[in-house]
């Protein structure tokens, strides 16, 4: 009963986060603004939702499952590693290619300064 | 000793995946695993004149290091998440590219910083030229954090050590 | 149990919609390509839930993990691409960076 309740709790708040970051890459100005919510509100909820299902997973505990646990922990360990490589590959290819960067002022600052 | 730490954790993962322990399985492991070590074990530890004493400090300094950047991640997802869900006109957005100057000595101290940086969302690393690294902040709150050398203390504590004894 | 799972793999599913709307309008390709990385990472998350529900999770957990691999190749080879097809863009800012040094 405890693990699934961990489970539920850590899904939900998973599922808040991944809420959080499409609303992020809808409603966020430039380029660079979305690439944040992109990249990282997904790292967490991604850790979250899937520490939680281990969790569940372990809660008969034999050797299969724990196998398949740590499967999962592979997943969010590479996962937690891979994004921010991908993310930065892809914002500097951005910057590269000249994307503009948003400033609420009136006056912009180019992006190569 | 490096290829010995290498073969035992490149076969923790072997069982890992493959989930079987029947004899053919486990040799077929210690075959790959032996021959990935052989070919390639001089990628995996940049810097090998570390004692043991050393190494051992670094192992047990890391979980201290990520529990504390999960704890990092945690509270600035929660200002990522209240700035995506604010109110039309977005007034506490306000991107500003900061470079920071970094005294870290070693590649991998780079490294880790540049990705911890980029880790921790509402700053990404753009780029980094030899001691300078281009930062993409998204707030004021973000901006003041990577100014801030706090992360780069601890990882000077972690990895590099024996430059400061 | 098994109805949370499902519950939570439609509402994952639902929320692929307001990216994929990114996707069809983004002003830039490299919008679109980010778009399209959200959409893998949450499909990783998906197929395990996959796997949840339908009891085989050592099964879809090898495809999840193949799936997050696939996706981080693919979003660095569209970035280095993106590094190569603009060559003049790339060599002046790289110009000013060096001048500015």
């Amino acid at each position: 009963m405890i693990p699934a309740t961990i489970c539920v709790v850590l899904v939900c708040i998973g599922f808040l986060f991944f809420i959080g970051g499409a609303a992020g890459i809808i409603r966020f100005p430039d380029f660079y603004t979305r690439m944040h919510a992109a990249g990282k509100g997904d790292t967490m909820s991604v850790f979250l939702i899937l520490m939680g299902l281990a969790t569940y997973q372990l809660a008969d505990f034999s050797l299969a499952n724990i196998l398949v646990a740590g499967k999962i922990l592979f997943i969010t360990i590479f996962i937690m590693w891979a994004s921010p490589t991908s993310t930065h590959a892809l914002i500097k290819a951005g910057f590269e290619e000249g994307q503009k960067l948003w400033t609420p002022d009136v006056e912009k600052e180019d992006s190569g300064e | 000793m490096y290829r010995l730490c290498i073969f035992l954790l490149l076969f923790g993962i072997w069982i890992i995946f493959s989930g079987q322990f029947d004899g053919f399985h486990i040799t077929l492991g210690i075959l790959s695993t032996a021959f990935i070590t052989a070919i390639s074990s001089n990628f995996f530890f940049e810097n090998r004149s570390h004692g043991v004493a050393n190494r051992l400090h670094q192992i047990i300094r890391i979980p201290w290091y990520l529990v504390w950047m999960l704890y990092q991640i945690w509270l600035s997802n929660i200002h990522i998440l209240r700035l995506a869900l604010s109110p039309i006109g977005m007034p506490e957005v306000e991107p500003k590219l900061v470079r920071i100057k970094t005294n870290l000595k070693t590649d991998f101290g780079r490294w880790m910083l540049a990705n911890s940086i980029t880790l921790t969302p509402g700053t990404i690393t753009i780029d980094i030229k030899d001691d300078e690294l281009l930062i993409h902040s998204i707030s004021n709150l973000t901006t003041e954090g990577v100014e801030g050398d706090d992360m780069e203390r601890k990882i000077a504590a972690i990895f590099e050590r024996e430059t400061t004894n | 149990m098994e109805k949370f799972f499902i519950f939570t793999g439609i509402a994952i599913f639902a929320l692929m919609f307001p990216i994929v709307w990114r996707i069809i309008v983004g002003p830039t390709a490299i919008d679109r390509i980010v778009a399209v990385n959200v959409i893998g990472t949450k499909t990783t998350v998906l197929l395990v839930l996959i796997g949840m529900i339908y009891g085989r999770v050592e099964m879809f957990v090898d495809f999840a993990l193949t799936y997050a691999l696939l996706n981080f190749i693919g979003s660095l080879a569209v970035a280095r691409y993106f590094d190569r097809v603009n060559p003049n863009k790339n060599f002046a800012n790289s110009e000013a960076k060096e001048q500015e040094s």
